[in-house]
């Protein structure tokens, strides 16, 4: 017969071994922040682009609306996407392989497809929508579906990814009354609480 | 009173076998190495535990061939699940008759 402590460790283990099949813990806490500074670079850059010389804190009718203008910033906010998500794979096959785990695992699967529903939708709703002439509405929008993106993701990683996912939407829907301020949103919710989170979760899971 | 010690599964009493039950509870089904991977046990001592499984058929296996190369999946099977839920159940009652 067992001692009692080693029922507690497999009960323990069970734990742990769901958790790891059924969840992505690799993903690190510094590709928030490094996604977060993407997001304000490129947000600086399109706050030159589209705004200046008119201080950034102005509330404008207007927005962009010339077709050339339309493609920077589209440029703009894939470049940012792109090295979001390059950081985030590179800094989690380094954390997975800390832990020994693989990146691929059914878990990360799951987390992919997830995401991407909510995301693609989002995106070719986006784009819809600028087509349409809405321009106003691509920030709040796109706020809107990553916040639901996430939500949905947190099943399959870090719970608390969850709670980002609420600030995003709310964040979304502010935005959606003012949508003048899109660009001050966006840098607001892709920026500031992709950093603020990044740091949050540094601390609890990576240090 | 019955020990709750009695109610626990003989074959579950390993802690790999435990693990292997856990993963694949949580999933229609899984291949050998990422199973392998995640409990980070070697080839043999995975192989060893799963056949004891599959001997009292808490497991079915299903081998097919992916491009010539051997691909084997794992299930876990209604047996299975049923004597995991004992096992677990069994296991929360014995630290609890401790406390």
């Amino acid at each position: 017969m067992k001692e009692i402590k080693e029922y507690e460790k497999d009960l323990a283990s069970i734990r742990t071994m769901m958790e790891r099949s059924a969840k992505f813990i690799s993903l690190s806490g510094l590709s928030g922040v490094l996604a977060g500074v993407y997001a304000l670079a490129g947000a600086v850059a399109a706050y030159f682009m589209v705004h200046y010389p008119i201080s950034p804190f102005r509330y404008r009718i207007y927005s962009a609306s010339h077709p050339e203008m339309l493609w920077k910033l589209i440029l703009i906010a894939a470049l940012v996407l792109a090295a979001s998500l390059f950081t985030g794979l590179w800094l989690s096959n380094k954390k997975a392989k800390k832990h020994n785990l693989t990146l691929w695992t059914s878990a990360s699967k799951s987390l992919l497809l997830n995401l991407s529903i909510p995301l693609a939708t989002g995106g070719l709703f986006i784009l819809i929508i600028l087509y349409n002439g809405h321009y106003g509405l691509a920030a709040p929008a796109s706020l809107i579906f990553y916040g639901l993106a996430l939500i949905q993701a947190s099943s399959n990683t870090y719970d608390e990814i969850r709670y980002l996912g609420y600030c995003e939407i709310v964040l979304g829907l502010i935005s959606a009354l003012y949508p003048g301020y899109g660009l001050q949103f966006w840098a607001l919710g892709f920026g500031l609480l992709h950093i603020f989170y990044g740091v949050i979760m540094y601390n609890k899971y990576d240090k | 009173m019955k020990s709750a010690f009695e109610n626990l599964d003989k074959v579950l009493e390993h802690r790999v076998r435990l693990q292997i039950m856990s993963v694949l509870v949580t999933h229609d089904a899984f291949n050998f190495n990422p199973l392998k991977e995640m409990l980070n046990v070697t080839d043999g001592n995975l192989a060893s535990h799963i056949k004891a499984l599959e001997k009292e058929k808490y497991v079915s296996v299903s081998k097919t061939f992916v491009d010539r190369k051997p691909n084997t999946k794992y299930k876990v099977t209604e047996k299975g699940r049923n004597a995991f839920k004992k096992h677990l159940d069994a296991l929360e009652e014995v630290i609890k008759q401790q406390k």
